[in-house]
């Protein structure tokens, strides 16, 4: 047996392995020993080693293309024919062609819309369900269950979304059956020919897998406000609306602005359900297809590297700056642990300025005592 | 609110509304019951009309699903039909549409990627979380910082990058990228930093567990919860990853599901084999949903914490 006064033999034994104080002296000695080694060497190397898996993938996969996609962007390669044409080194011609011809600014355009016919009924819906659900007052019953459905449709396959919807809006499809059948319309509307129409729908499928989604985002921002400002608020006879616009709201802004510009960078990124939906071609003399649908078709069936390079370029471009304003937004306060070490500091300082005080201060009185 | 951030300061507003009397509540409390008992139903009808709106496409297409391509084209009917197995297996038995195959693409692209994405995520999150190096403030902004990045930026250089090394059809290109998955990083992340007491690390190290050991030992476990929603999150991704893997995959014996719904395109559904068609919809769908409806619990808690953090 160890001796039980040995101050280190304590130490280690205290906390670390709270049974093990019938322990052998040669368990003791080989703790002691790892003690003192793994205070002495550094870490670090760890940290480094475990990260090249994920660094290593990185490189391989994401940046060493992206730099492959910058720099065949300033280049002349595409399909002519059945001939490859280059690669030519043509300086920024790609990137002219792309701002001065049409189509990049009509598919960015198509893009918006869809964006925005989707976005507004998604904020609206989702920031109302995060209320309701909040609402101390309402005291719905079944949140749970509506959450859960709300939030369903976010893990469907979007192409299959894209696919069946296609199907329930073609000529013979359900929705014609069932608008017929209560003689509201006469015969079949073409609902893939009307613009509109095909964008409304991209944009439903897109409103439909997201809404869920944000009204649990928004949700768990506004319980992160403290309740009894809530509750104060309601003592004093504020309504809801009053509640909303004068507390809710301006307390959920950072939120807020997260969730906005997460879902134009979504937005952007719009291709499954739309290229799936419009059956690759665009919609109606292409007025649904999305810039990603663009850039798809560049790479795929027209092959010219060259203006795919500098499309990609010009969206990484934009959407980098979008997440940088996210960034920038959400670093300051994401990390709660972080926050909470800032706020025990600040208490500690608190606690420590208080002390310094009152040992002044009796100094002080002993001092004047003294006289 | 344990996890309340000081992001949410009520201070500005409370003098404010103190101003109002108190008086005012105590005026009309019969009125505000039956104005309440109304929000509530309205509520309640609007959030019943949302809930159909999920659920009625699905049904749609269960009901299609399982019926006959005549009754399908003739009229529309909320109760399904009698047709579900000989649809699944006349869908199965398609010449030159390999949906077996695609089934069984899907799964295993989807398996391998949810199983190297939360595990190598989890390996990184505990890198940055336990160890002190130098770079890793950098580290941590970096990945923070890539995390909103779409990925398609830079799939026309993997394109190129396959074309030139014949690396088409091969499954490894599109599973190993997973292991960089930022979003999945940083939920672990978080949720370590939430639960891990660093003291089990430094009683580990002095117990002799070397640091791998350690890793899969203590940390996994602990990460366990992380770790089957991010997984289950990771999976449902690859499954119904689209973009990428139509670019990569164009032998037939390679598909995925996404990439065989895509191939729908060429003929006009009007003219096909209805009840096949909604049946691989079906198919496409009803394993996502079947997990999700089993974990729904676990990831709304998930979800709700998740966004606190974030």
């Amino acid at each position: 047996m160890a001796d039980k006064n040995d101050k280190k033999y304590q130490e280690l034994t205290k906390g670390l392995n709270p049974e093990g104080a019938g322990e052998s002296k040669e368990a003791v000695d080989f703790r002691v020993k790892n003690y003192k080694k793994h205070r002495r060497i550094s870490y670090a190397k760890y940290g480094y080693l475990f990260l090249i898996p994920f660094f290593v993938a990185f490189i391989i996969f994401q940046l060493i293309p992206l730099f492959q996609t910058f720099y065949y962007s300033f280049f002349r390669y595409e399909r002519n024919g059945i001939d490859m044409i280059g690669p030519i080194f043509k300086g920024w011609r790609n990137y002219k062609l792309l701002f001065t011809g049409g189509e990049m600014w009509k598919y960015l355009g198509n893009t918006l819309i869809i964006w925005i016919v989707g976005f507004l009924p998604q904020m609206v819906v989702s920031l109302l369900l995060a209320i309701w659900f909040t609402d101390s007052r309402l005291k719905l019953h079944g949140t749970k269950f509506f959450q859960t459905v709300t939030y369903m449709p976010n893990l469907v396959m979007a192409a299959a979304f894209g696919y069946m919807f296609n199907m329930f809006f073609s000529q013979g499809g359900p929705v014609n059956q069932i608008l017929m059948s209560c003689h509201w319309i006469d015969s079949p509307y073409l609902f893939k020919d009307s613009v509109w129409w095909v964008r409304c729908i991209i944009a439903f499928i897109n409103f439909l897998m997201w809404f869920g989604n944000t009204s649990i985002l928004l949700m768990s921002g506004i319980m992160g406000i403290d309740e009894s400002v809530f509750e104060s608020a309601r003592l004093d006879g504020a309504n809801s609306h009053t509640v909303f616009w004068k507390i809710t709201f301006p307390l959920l802004t950072p939120i807020f602005v997260y969730f906005v510009i997460t879902s134009m960078i979504g937005g952007i990124q719009l291709f499954d359900a739309a290229q799936v939906f419009t059956l690759s071609n665009g919609g109606p003399d292409n007025t649904s297809m999305t810039i990603m649908m663009y850039l798809y078709t560049l790479i795929t069936s027209s092959q010219n590297y060259g203006l795919a390079g500098a499309l990609s370029v010009i969206l990484f471009l934009f959407t980098g700056i979008l997440s940088l304003i996210v960034f920038k937004t959400m670093v300051p306060n994401n990390n709660p642990i972080r926050s909470e070490r800032r706020a025990q500091k600040a208490r500690l300082r608190y606690v420590a300025r208080g002390q310094r005080e009152a040992r002044e201060a009796q100094a002080k009185a002993v001092a004047e005592g003294g006289k | 609110m344990a996890e309340n951030t000081p992001m949410v300061t009520p201070t500005p507003i409370a003098p404010q509304l103190n101003r109002s009397t108190p008086e005012k509540k105590k005026q009309h409390p019969k009125s505000e019951k039956g104005v309440l008992a109304l929000e509530r139903t309205l509520v309640y009808i609007f959030l019943i009309l949302l809930t159909l709106l999920c659920l009625v496409p699905f049904w749609i297409l269960f009901v299609n699903a399982s019926r006959t391509t005549p009754e399908i084209r003739s009229s529309f009917s909320f109760i399904p039909g009698g047709a579900f197995f000989t649809n699944l297996n006349n869908l199965f038995h398609t010449d030159n549409f390999p949906v077996g195959r695609a089934l069984i693409n899907s799964m295993l692209i989807a398996f391998c990627s949810a199983i190297l994405s939360t595990y190598f995520s989890a390996l990184t999150a505990y890198a940055t979380e336990v160890y002190q190096f130098k770079l890793k403030k950098f580290v941590e902004t970096f990945i923070l910082a890539i995390m909103m990045i779409p990925t398609q930026v830079a799939t026309m250089g993997l394109v190129m990058i396959c074309m030139q090394a014949n690396l088409f059809n091969q499954f490894w290109i599109i599973i190993i990228p997973s292991i960089a998955a930022p979003t999945v990083y940083f939920y672990m992340k978080q949720y370590l930093a939430s639960v891990l007491p660093y003291e089990i690390v430094e009683a580990a190290r002095v117990d002799g567990a070397g640091e791998l050991r350690i890793f899969h030992t203590i940390i996994l476990p602990i990460l366990k919860p992380a770790i089957a929603v991010q997984f289950i999150f990771a999976y449902v991704a690859s499954w119904n990853n689209y973009f990428m893997p139509s670019m990569l995959l164009n032998d037939a014996k390679k598909y995925t599901i996404p990439i065989l719904i895509g191939q729908l395109q060429s003929s006009s559904p009007d003219t096909f084999d209805l009840g096949k068609i909604y049946m691989l919809m079906f198919i496409a769908v009803f394993p996502t949903l079947l997990i999700y409806l089993i974990f729904s619990r676990g990831i709304i808690k998930n979800l709700t914490n998740g966004a606190v953090k974030g």
